[in-house]
């Protein structure tokens, strides 16, 4: 399978209806200073009051559970929605990259009493953490940047496994199986960072500024090639772009915020263990980002809510024995009856309400943030 | 714009009022509401599924109702992971609003849920089946009561019966967290002091699929294995040592000949015949009592197993004095169920294998039978009744300085 061919599968390049009046490549036609601002609509001010003041009606579980665990979710799958939705590359080790987060955390820092870690600050454990993340992330991609498509899959997936065997056969480091236990964030001007309302905020201050970044850093020109090159890599390499380094410099920025979630997920688990970096996780990441659709970085965080309502709840709506059905099921819907996840249902819901009034389709009018 | 903001609305309004919905129908409602997990995914799914049977026999042996309250039972699944565990046990007491929780049923889960206890000091925890000494002994949280004997107790005995059968020099083959320590330290802590020695053990991961690699490292002059895996690990195990012409007699953890590994069907089922081993239960207990219990087993439910597995019967166990501790109080869980506990403190739980009482840990002291492995006239494997040990503490009867709980290098005789 040839690599357009590829990314023609997995949806990242699908062609998108245009409403009249609104060319292709209108994004691209706009003056500059337009194109690098951020407009504020009211949306944005609706969501962001709504995410602040999320814990004081939710439940310290709709809190905690829910939304915390999604929001962390959400940051790792982000770091994937940013390099296959705008690099073209999938990535099945960006669970391994934010499993070396979690797992030099609980070396660098504090764990149970029987695990060997070395105790050292949790400021100094969390900074070396996400840095060997984040050098591992490079040498991920390093690795497989060579390669398209499924190929780079098949790598990740490898390198991914690689690791999992590595944490659990490694005794003397990584503590087998059990893995770590006990690895909790600190107590902070006296507040402890892993009650429900403080780890809400501590995670949503993470995905905000992931989210901030990766939309920012799209309309940069770096991210502008970056996109170049997933449309058309001979090209960018033909107008003297470095093809190469350009992707590893993706792999880096996508270990940064892969090693964030993986802090996150780890300090609200409380351990890290080989099963953390498994292959189920490895690819329950890359079905949080397709479920939510990766044409925009938001996509990453509504896939992550609906896998973690799903994981929850479903086994309150059918027979207790059997509630894996229920979620494969939804998943598979999700992805039939929609090209891009949740984004293209709610691009397919906006488009035909906004239709009768005549109105500018909500899909066009975001896909501002990707030049394509 | 305009219309761009409409849309918006309606999705926000539509998020709200499911929301909303979500969370009126959890309004607290006059039955006593009873959070159940086990795992019903995983290693030890078929072994979860028989623990919820056990569990569920003793609500029905009540016809659901204690004190004129209606019980209400909330099931939820795990995989034998502890942070799954942990978000299971979460949801079922934060969102469903239990008042009492019966559950996990694996060694590491129990430990997790055990942290969690503390942080929910009006619920009451009570174990499922999970069995690391690490649970009760290792900071014990004022409101988690286990009133099954754990993996140590279960395995009392064991030592000396491997020694009566000649075994001198054992190979451990056993998964690799609390609860096969917590075995392995049992009958590793007899075994060592009466003069048996361990040269190799192997620890394995949970739900692994590959034993060659162990198999491959069992020396020539041990006189038997002693094998502590659970569930598929224990299938998976047998079948691929009979490939590899493996012919040692085994020494069985007290889940590796349940009632759910003896009725799989394979061919090295057959040369478990034999098999010693400690457990809290043995299918051939020959007493009214036990008899009673597993003739209800059966007819509560046709599509169980011959006989209720050790899960059913440690579920059975904990939902019971769940029971009668809110029958002692006449389902009176108010103040914090400050009373409950009080009666679950003094509780002796009557069970079809003898009384259980508890330490000042929360934790149970029972009864531990060593078994043989037998086969009755129609090809059933069961577990005949060696030994019969009664009030078997944590300890293991060694006085609390002593005693050192089980790990990957404790006990240690090469």
């Amino acid at each position: 399978m040839s690599a357009a061919n590829w990314r023609g599968a997995m949806n990242v390049q699908t062609p998108r209806p245009v409403a009249p009046g609104n060319p292709r490549a209108g994004a691209a036609h706009e003056p500059r200073a337009r194109r690098f601002t951020n407009p504020i609509r009211p949306r944005h001010v609706v969501v962001l009051a709504f995410l602040l003041g999320y814990p004081w009606f939710a439940t310290p579980f709709f809190t905690f559970q829910i939304a915390a665990q999604a929001l962390a979710l959400g940051l790792i799958a982000l770091s994937l929605t940013f390099l296959g939705g705008s690099g073209g590359m999938i990535s099945l080790a960006q669970m391994t990259v934010a499993g070396i987060a979690g797992y030099m955390v609980a070396i660098f820092g504090s764990a149970a009493a029987d695990n060997p870690s070395l105790g050292w600050p949790w400021w100094l454990a969390v900074l070396l953490g996400i840095a060997i993340a984040v050098v591992a992330a490079t040498f991920i991609g390093w690795l497989s940047v060579r390669t398209e498509g499924i190929y780079t899959i098949m790598i990740t997936l490898a390198i991914g496994v690689a690791f999992y065997y590595l944490a659990l056969q490694n005794y003397a480091v990584f503590n087998g199986f059990q893995g770590k236990q006990q690895v909790f964030p600190p107590t902070l001007a006296g507040i402890y960072w892993r009650d429900p309302t403080p780890f809400y905020y501590l995670a949503l201050a993470c995905a905000l500024a992931g989210y901030l970044f990766v939309v920012h850093l799209l309309r940069t020109p770096f991210g502008i090639a970056l996109q170049g090159i997933r449309d058309n890599p001979r090209r960018m390499h033909a107008l003297g772009f470095n093809v190469t380094a350009h992707r590893v410099a993706a792999y880096a920025v996508a270990g940064v915020i892969a090693a964030v979630g993986g802090v996150l997920f780890t300090w609200y688990n409380g351990l890290v263990t080989p099963g953390s970096v498994g292959t189920g996780w490895l690819i329950n990441i890359l079905v949080i980002a397709v479920l939510g659709g990766m044409r925009h970085p938001v996509g990453a965080f509504l896939g992550a809510i609906v896998f973690v309502l799903l994981q929850n709840f479903a086994i309150d709506v059918i027979d207790r024995e059997r509630f894996n059905l229920v979620i494969g099921v939804v998943f598979l819907s999700i992805v039939l009856f929609s090209r891009d996840g949740l984004l293209g249902w709610w691009a397919a819901l906006s488009a035909r309400m906004l239709t009768h009034t005549g109105g500018t389709p909500w899909r066009a009018a975001s896909g501002r943030s990707y030049v394509r | 714009m305009e219309s761009r903001k409409r849309t918006f609305v309606r999705a926000l309004v539509a998020a709200v009022v499911l929301t909303a919905a979500g969370g009126a129908a959890l309004a607290q409602a006059p039955p006593v509401k009873i959070g159940l997990l086990a795992t019903l995914e995983g290693p030890f799914a078929a072994g979860g599924q028989d623990g919820i049977r056990g569990a569920e026999l003793a609500v029905r042996q009540r016809n659901g109702v204690v004190a004129g309250r209606k019980i209400e039972i909330i099931k939820a699944s795990s995989d034998a992971k502890p942070d799954v565990a942990v978000n299971a046990t979460r949801k079922l007491v934060e969102q469903d609003k239990v008042d009492i929780m019966v559950g996990p049923l694996s060694g590491s889960e129990g430990i997790a849920v055990k942290e969690y206890s503390k942080t929910q000091p009006n619920i009451t925890f009570i174990n499922g089946s999970s069995g690391a000494q690490a649970t009760t002994l290792v900071n014990p949280s004022p409101n988690f009561f286990r009133f099954n004997t754990d993996g140590g107790q279960w395995m009392m005995g064991l030592g000396k019966a491997a020694l009566d059968k000649g075994y001198k020099r054992v190979m451990v083959i056993a998964e690799d967290y609390a609860f096969p320590y917590s075995q392995v330290q049992g009958f590793m802590a007899e075994y060592c002091r009466l003069g048996g020695k361990v040269p190799v053990k192997a620890w394995v991961p949970l739900g692994g699929k590959d034993y060659s690699s162990v198999i491959a490292r069992v020396p020539k002059d041990v006189d038997a294995l002693v094998v502590v895996l659970g569930g598929a690990d224990a299938v998976n195990f047998l079948n691929q040592y009979e490939q590899a012409g493996g012919d040692k007699p085994l020494i069985g953890g007290s889940i590796t000949v349940s009632q759910d590994i003896l009725n799989y069907r394979g061919k090295r089922r057959e040369s478990l015949v034999g098999t010693i081993a400690g457990a809290p239960i043995a299918d051939a207990y020959d007493t009214p009592e036990w008899k009673a219990f597993v003739a209800d087993y059966k007819k509560n439910f046709p599509d169980g197993y011959p006989s209720p597995s050790l899960f059913a019967l440690v579920y059975y166990f904990n939902m019971k004095a769940t029971l009668d501790g809110l029958e002692a109080v006449k389902g009176d869980l108010s103040d914090g169920q400050k009373k409950y506990r009080e009666a679950l403190t003094k509780l002796v739980l009557k069970t079809p294998v003898g009384d259980v009482r508890l330490d000042q840990n929360r934790q149970a002291i029972g009864t531990t039978f060593i078994t043989e492995v037998v086969k009755d006239a129609q090809g059933n494997l069961y577990n005949k009744v060696l030994r019969k040990l009664d009030n078997v503490n944590q300890t293991l009867g060694l006085p609390p300085a002593e005693f050192k709980i089980g790990s990957r290098d404790e006990p240690n005789c090469p």
